[in-house]
């Protein structure tokens, strides 16, 4: 597996979109930074880009680089080795790279604005840590995506789909629904919601992590109730780890039964 | 060396394979080289894909020297396959590619005499992306004859060489049968079938249609050449079904 791993990575190290993706981060880190002044203002600035653009690159990616490397694919097929393997080397090779890109993109200018002297470094800690695990919950979907349809541009749209309603519609049919059911208790169904999608979760986790949960008003309080304890924390967490693993589990069921 | 038994396979509603039967053992037949035929959506390529393991059948078993190979892998250690189309990583170089897949299989490999033979050494530090379809190609047949296997399965390897690569290639294959090596070969192009092989495996609905010397085809359609004797084969069977 480490060495699949290690070509793909190697291969997505020296492709420009890499550079793109790298570069993208380290300019915006160090405009927000240094126009900005304030790591904490930056870091909410950065949150609201990172909740939206890491799952939307790692879908792409993810689609891309399954349909890209189809062929060489089947050319490691026919080598000794288990399919588990392959789809997990490559499914890593691509998780790790994009979130070095994150990681490094962001730290080079946060570490020149001098993060280490600054409280700020949990909260900049989380961001990250957030940040890559959602690249690996949805370069993971993406796989899964690749792997059910032939059809590239069918994978494409189901792949966009995907983050286009879990990172927009699935927000509006939660607020829909609060409204609608304003006059029934609902923190605990909120709370509930929230699990369900990968992006809700990391985004309330920083808010609250941040200690600006008073701007989301009666829920906030519930939800600082509930993921402000150290028991909040372990479970959102968790249900992070669950977005990976089950997707995992997917590409090798998955990955055992296709025909290539 | 090959043994398929009662090999069933459906993409969908479609059924490729229909009960398949061969036997394909070098020893008791006249030599190495067997080409498998068969017109378009005969199920050739079904049926060495699920040979190598990378497509599952539906019903049925194959053995390889006696042991069935249903969901194993180690035993693609001793099968080199040419794959039809050669598309690698873009961003690799040559070298970097060879490097790969001579870590990936736990034995010797012979690739600078594949360099040599062929001609790469100019291009081993290019990027496997800049490369032109023919020298993929030729990549490609690198990687496959640099281990020494005892089953060798080429799916259309004629596909966008040169005269002089074709030539190379053509030297190749004779001097791995003369090894005493397994081949399978599959090719629309009959004057490289009847230049190479030894026998002939028909496939037809599904289902092996043929199986003998190019002699014995021949005779049996009373035609002179192999081109002529497949389309034979394929019009009598067209009649026939009407």
């Amino acid at each position: 597996m480490f060495k699949i791993l290690k070509y793909s990575f190697y291969d997505l190290m020296r492709s420009s979109w890499s550079y793109v993706y790298f570069l993208f981060y380290l300019g915006l880190g160090s405009v927000l930074l240094f126009l900005n002044n304030d790591v904490s203002k930056a870091v909410i600035t950065l949150m609201n880009i990172i909740v939206v653009l890491t799952p939307l690159i790692g879908t792409i990616f993810g689609v891309m680089y399954y349909y890209n490397s189809r062929e060489f694919t089947e050319l490691l097929l026919a080598q000794p080795l288990k399919r588990s393997t392959i789809f997990i080397g490559q499914y890593l090779g691509v998780a790790i790279s994009l979130s070095l890109s994150l990681v490094i993109g962001l730290g080079i200018p946060f570490l020149a604005y001098g993060l280490l002297q600054s409280s700020e470094i949990f909260n900049f800690l989380s961001l990250i840590v957030v940040g890559a695990f959602l690249t690996f919950i949805f370069v993971a979907l993406a796989f899964n995506i690749a792997l059910s349809n032939e059809n590239k541009i069918k994978g494409f749209g189901y792949a966009i789909l995907m983050w286009l309603f879990l990172a927009v519609i699935y927000d509006g049919l939660f607020l829909i629904s609060l409204v609608m059911l304003q006059e029934y208790p609902l923190d605990k169904f909120s709370l509930v919601a929230t699990m369900f999608n990968p992006i809700d979760l990391s985004r309330i986790l920083i808010l609250l992590k941040l200690d600006i949960s008073a701007l989301l008003g009666y829920t906030g309080a519930v939800f600082q109730k509930f993921f402000g304890t150290n028991f909040g924390m372990v479970i959102s967490f968790s249900v992070l780890s669950l977005w990976v693993v089950f997707p995992i589990l997917r590409i090798l069921f998955k990955s055992k039964r296709k025909d290539f | 060396m090959i043994e398929i038994k009662n090999l069933y396979k459906k993409f969908g509603k479609v059924e490729v394979l229909k009960g398949l039967d061969l036997t394909i053992n070098p020893n008791t037949s006249e030599g190495g080289i067997f080409a498998v035929l068969g017109p378009n959506g005969s199920g050739k390529t079904t049926l060495i894909k699920s040979i190598l393991g990378m497509v599952i059948p539906n019903k049925g078993d194959i053995e390889i020297q006696g042991k069935s190979v249903l969901k194993k892998h180690q035993y693609r250690n001793n099968i080199n396959y040419l794959p039809q189309i050669a598309n690698f990583p873009s961003n690799l170089s040559v070298n970097e590619l060879i490097k790969m897949v001579k870590n990936l299989r736990p034995k010797p490999a012979a690739d600078q005499e594949f360099i040599d033979l062929l001609r790469l050494e100019p291009f081993l530090d290019k990027k496997l992306g800049n490369l032109s379809g023919g020298t993929k190609q030729k990549v490609n047949i690198l990687l496959t004859f640099m281990f020494d296997s005892e089953l060798i399965i080429l799916d259309e390897p004629t596909t966008g060489l040169d005269p002089i690569s074709l030539l190379n290639l053509k030297k190749i294959i004779v001097a791995e049968k003369e090894k005493g090596k397994l081949i399978l070969i599959t090719s629309h192009i009959m004057s490289f079938v009847e230049e190479m092989a030894d026998e002939i495996v028909f496939l037809l609905d599904g289902k092996i249609y043929f199986k003998g010397t190019l002699a014995a085809i021949k005779e049996q359609t009373k035609q002179n050449d192999l081109e002529h004797a497949i389309a034979a084969i394929l019009t009598h069977n067209n009649s026939t079904l009407k």
